[in-house]
């Protein structure tokens, strides 16, 4: 068994699990990662009333006088918008909630920093969202379960390959609870949709947004270079984006060759204007 | 996909058993397999439990899973203890695990309660549940990483499993 070290940090009302294989990152650099996560945590829950969230939303407080990376994460959400055609919001509930993007976010540079630190070969799960560096061992790829949103305990394919990031956005078998900014009600056209790339930021935003898209989102996320996905219908039907290759008899393909000229492109705008936009409902 | 060079790997029946155990270098031997899966509503999991299998994966390649998946669990002399956690209320609801400890080794987590309130901005979900068994099993599957799925809200599962476990004694 290959050595591995592992921990698990509850956090962001979830638990970010580290598995770390060697060669691993100098010393304090795991706890200190940790302890940035949470940093993250408190800046950006929109349950902590003093969180720089919470008094933006409130209006009590301008993008400026939050943390940077407040307005990092505002713009990042407003180019994500832009480029889903609104099918991502950070206030698809009518109030400032960028909790969407940050999670991923966080994932990605708690992944960079242990990677700064000498750490070739981990993955960072961060409640189902991953992302991976480097393999578990030598010459191996990772590989990450897909869990079965029908099949509880099971998971429905295995995703193989090396500094990759995956993330799955999937409902509940109580109801929907992935609203559609679009109309403000939930999306209930899929079981599940995991998409598969190198950032898992973007993968876990293209995931909820492809999960909001319905059965258009297997086109929308063949058109996005670098991203592929992979969707289980709630009939149980499953299907891959081109990229993916797929070895398992269950698993079809998409039904139209889709060209690839529709990629995203993700223009600029100001993130005082998300948080007036939104923020200021109260 | 132009970076990474991704092979989705099904089973035939698109079935992998999460927690399949790798068994080939457990130095005790006997590594549980058939760990029962909470539904997340206080029901017994309904996965069925077939040891893994050698045809499943592939592109497992490292030679994993042959034969030693079946007949484990047979240990004749062990000990099997069943502890129960705290019920942790969360601003979610009440939360309750049970553990069994095979020999001091934890050999199955079982969701006893879990939130049945749907808050849509926090992404309950049942299905992640599965993942936090298996990341609390650590199961380093010869088959699995780790496991991708939606989120559950986990502080009350870890709370109670850490008084389940500070119970049994561990």
């Amino acid at each position: 068994m290959t050595a591995a070290l592992r921990h698990a940090e509850p956090c962001m009302g979830t638990v970010f699990s580290f598995d770390l294989r060697e060669p691993y990152p100098r010393d304090g650099a795991l706890d200190e990662t940790i302890a940035w996560l949470h940093w993250v945590d408190a800046t950006f829950s929109t349950y902590r009333p003093d969180s720089d969230i919470g008094r933006l939303a409130r209006g009590e407080a301008e993008v400026g006088d939050c943390a940077p990376e407040v307005g990092e994460i505002l713009a990042l959400c407003d180019r994500l918008t832009e480029a889903t055609g609104g099918c991502f919001s950070a206030c698809a509930g009518g109030s400032l909630d960028p909790s969407g993007v940050v999670k991923g976010w966080a994932i990605e540079r708690a992944g960079s920093m242990l990677r700064a630190a000498g750490s070739l070969n981990h993955h960072v799960n961060g409640g189902g969202d991953i992302q991976l560096s480097g393999g578990p061992g030598p010459g191996r790829p990772w590989r990450v379960g897909i869990a079965d949103p029908l099949r509880p305990g099971t998971v429905a394919t295995v995703v193989a390959g090396r500094d990759m990031a995956v993330a799955t956005s999937g409902t509940a078998e109580r109801g929907a609870h992935i609203l559609d900014p679009r109309t403000g009600r939930p999306a209930d056209g899929l079981a599940a949709v995991t998409v598969v790339g190198p950032s898992v930021t973007l993968a876990d935003a293209y995931a909820t947004t492809a999960f909001v898209m319905g059965e258009a989102a297997l086109d929308w996320i063949e058109g996005l270079t670098g991203y592929e996905a992979y969707v289980i219908g709630l009939d149980g039907r499953s299907w891959a984006t081109s990229g993916l290759r797929t070895e398992a008899p269950g698993v079809g393909t998409p039904g139209q060759p889709v060209a690839r000229s529709g990629r995203s492109t993700m223009s600029t705008r100001s993130a005082i204007e998300s948080a007036t936009r939104c923020g200021r409902k109260g | 996909m132009k970076r990474a060079i991704l092979t989705i790997v099904g089973t035939v029946a698109g079935l992998v058993l999460l927690l399949s155990f790798k068994t080939q270098s457990a130095p005790s031997g006997g590594a549980a397999a058939g760990a029962t899966l909470g539904t997340g509503s206080g029901t017994d999991g309904g996965a069925a439990a077939p040891a893994p299998s050698a045809s499943s994966g592939p592109t497992a390649g490292s030679g994993t899973g042959d034969g030693s998946g079946t007949g484990s669990g047979q240990t004749s002399k062990s000990t099997t203890r069943t502890v129960t956690g705290d019920t942790i209320d969360t601003r979610w609801g009440p939360v309750q695990v049970q553990v069994t400890l095979k020999d001091g080794k934890i050999t199955k987590v079982q969701a006893l309660q879990l939130p049945s309130d749907n808050r849509r901005d926090l992404e309950i979900n049942n299905f992640a549940v599965p993942q936090l068994h298996q990341e609390t099993l650590s199961a380093q599957s010869a088959q699995i990483d780790t496991v991708s799925g939606a989120t559950y809200t986990s502080e009350g599962y870890i709370r109670s499993l850490q008084s389940a476990l500070d119970k049994a004694g561990k």
